[in-house]
């Protein structure tokens, strides 16, 4: 090489100069273009690969072994995944009391948070008022305190039983009865429904009025009108809002931590999926197991929510 | 969720086609008022728990105290071997350094896929994007490993650095879809007259851009200082404890003893959040009402 360089032809050394600088020129061109764009990007970068992507594909790996942070890592193939199937009765009660969750917390909460929004949406007097407070409980919510609170409300000698019992009701212990104690929870969720209640504000005020006032020259009566106008039009925004809740009932997990002491009891009926896998990883060190609900848990979610989308092409309108 | 940006950013007013009648509009004065007492109740009830005296907590359903006596308030400071103040401190650093993080980490991703041309912007901002649906029980073991692994357990390091990582992509979204709306042409001339990108980013879009850094740094805030389970898993020493885990503990060591101690340790704890609320309620509802936040 040193030899063919010092017997290479005088233009043949320039041409070849010529190419070196014309690629520092393309590489300069290059690093101008694109360095500003990356050196901005770099700390979500570093955390994408540090904090996300590379213990994603460590978590994919530690659900297929037994890890229990003592021992490194021992392969069992698709063995935690069978055991979640077939043979694990309290993954089965996890994934139950959390779909029971799931299906009458969201409901109930987007029902009373159409329901405040379609009372707000009148050009009422004093709306940022009754806004204000119909949202401050979803603010506090996610607080240990909420909880607390909560867990003393529905205690058998709580709050609640002292307002039954000005009606001569007997209330039962309800935090403490198997068959009460997830209700509570559904009724600690439903009370936090403000912030689909904005939601649903900002989407009944982009609703053209002029449809109204044609629909009532036409004579229709104001449930008609709700019926044919308001629902059609709102269904974007229910479904984002249905979307976002079911997502988030999903993963809850401090209420149901607090209220039954991180047990999940009484007899697993507030184990909620996140306090079952919570328990699993950081109580018995069954890390790999583990994993393994939490990628069950993604799987679920992904399914659900694919088929919120599916769905929607036959129940929500879009305008375009 | 981009929808929605667009549609809020155009409000009505109100119209008066829904004018009711009187009677009709005293009736839903009416059942707004019985509604707000009714979400109220819970919150007022614990506040007048906090004040009352001890005997007479559980006996009274009534928000009125017969009298009021802020012992509770001395006696659950310190009703732990470490005083809520102490959980107090920690949470404020831990909140205060996450806005922090945030918002610098958060508004430089954004700045970069909002305004800047560069290679694989968009397969990166589709991997953001994707990022935002990933719940985070998937990362969390190996995150846990990691940390454990860097010594970091029983420090705020855990909760606090990746913040500075923009971990919370919700962020990025939310300001690349304000950014997105500041005028291209201010950046453009800037450009023009070589301004540096670093430039455009801290003395342009910055200053313009403080109703959604504000707002940003305001969830930020609160939901850190609510979150339980972030320092459930990495804080175990009760110097490290921050207000919800103080909480916590205050419940398991005194059951049913000191519930006085309890509400007022609770009520002091919602004060932050409260704060906040009272202060920049308009920005928070603007905030839930354009990008559909959570909560």
């Amino acid at each position: 090489m040193n030899n063919a360089m010092r017997t290479m032809p005088a233009e043949a050394a320039t041409v070849e100069r010529y190419r070196g600088a014309v690629a520092d020129s393309r590489f300069r061109r290059l690093w101008n273009a694109n360095a500003p764009g990356y050196l901005f990007l770099l700390p979500w970068l570093l955390g994408f690969f540090g904090l996300t992507f590379g213990p994603a594909l460590m978590s994919l790996y530690l659900s297929f072994t037994d890890f229990d942070m003592l021992r490194s890592p021992g392969w069992v193939g698709a063995a935690n995944y069978v055991r979640i199937a077939t043979a694990d009765p309290k993954f089965a009660s996890a994934m139950s009391v959390t779909l029971t969750y799931v299906m009458l917390a969201v409901p109930f909460k987007l029902a009373f948070a159409l329901m405040v929004a379609l009372a707000l949406n009148r050009g009422i007097k004093g709306l940022p008022i009754y806004r204000a407070i119909f949202y401050l409980p979803s603010l506090l919510g996610a607080s240990v305190a909420i909880a607390v609170l909560w867990r003393q409300l529905f205690a058998g000698d709580g709050l609640v039983n002292a307002a039954l019992a000005q009606f001569g009701i007997q209330g039962p212990s309800w935090i403490s009865h198997p068959n009460y104690s997830i209700y509570t929870l559904v009724a600690l969720s439903v009370w936090q429904f403000g912030s689909p209640m904005i939601i649903f504000l900002a989407g009944l005020r982009q609703i053209p009025q002029d449809m109204y006032e044609a629909a009532s020259l036409d004579g229709a009566s104001k449930f008609r009108q709700f019926y044919k106008i308001t629902l059609p039009l709102l269904t974007p925004v229910i479904f984002f809002n249905a979307v976002v809740q079911t997502i988030d009932a999903f993963k809850a997990f401090t209420p149901a931590f607090i209220i039954s002491g991180g047990t999940g009891g009484p007899i697993n009926s507030t184990l909620f999926y996140t306090l079952y896998l919570y328990q699993e990883a950081f109580g018995n060190f069954r890390m790999g197991y583990a994993s393994a609900l939490a990628w069950i848990l993604v799987i679920i979610i992904a399914i659900f929510t694919a088929f919120s989308f599916l769905s929607s092409r036959y129940w929500v309108h879009y305008d375009d | 969720m981009t929808e929605m940006t667009a549609i809020v950013t155009a409000p009505q007013p109100p119209s008066d086609v829904n004018k009711r009648s009187l009677p009709g509009s005293i009736l839903v004065h009416a059942l707004l008022i019985g509604g707000s007492l009714l979400m109220l109740y819970p919150l007022l009830w614990m506040v007048s728990a906090s004040v009352r005296p001890e005997n007479e907590i559980f006996t009274s359903t009534s928000i009125f105290p017969s009298s009021i006596d802020f012992s509770s308030y001395l006696r659950g400071w310190v009703g732990l071997d470490v005083s809520f103040g102490r959980f107090f401190w920690n949470s404020l650093v831990i909140s205060v350094l996450t806005v922090v993080g945030n918002v610098i980490a958060c508004s430089l991703a954004a700045f970069a896929f909002a305004r800047l041309r560069f290679a694989g912007r968009n397969f990166w901002f589709a991997i953001m994007l994707g990022t935002l649906m990933i719940p985070y029980h998937v990362t969390l073991i190996p995150q846990y490993v990691l940390f454990l692994n860097l010594g970091w357990v029983n420090t705020i390091l855990p909760l606090v650095v990746p913040k500075f990582l923009a971990s919370d992509a919700f962020f990025i979204f939310l300001m690349v879809q304000f950014f997105r709306g500041i005028p291209r042409e201010l950046d453009e001339a800037a450009m023009m007259d070589g301004c540096s990108a670093w430039r455009i980013y801290w003395k342009i879009m910055l200053p313009l851009s403080l109703p959604v850094l504000a707002t940003a740094a305001i969830f930020s805030f609160i939901w850190t200082w609510d979150d339980f389970f972030g320092p459930l898993i990495y804080l175990n020493d009760m110097n490290t404890y921050t207000i919800q885990l103080g909480l916590r503990t205050f419940v398991d060591s005194t059951s049913a003893s000191d519930w006085g101690g309890l509400f007022a340790m609770s009520t002091l704890s919602l004060v932050p959040v409260f704060f906040f609320f009272l202060f920049f309620q308009r920005l928070l509802i603007e905030g839930i009402a354009t990008t559909g936040m959570k909560r």
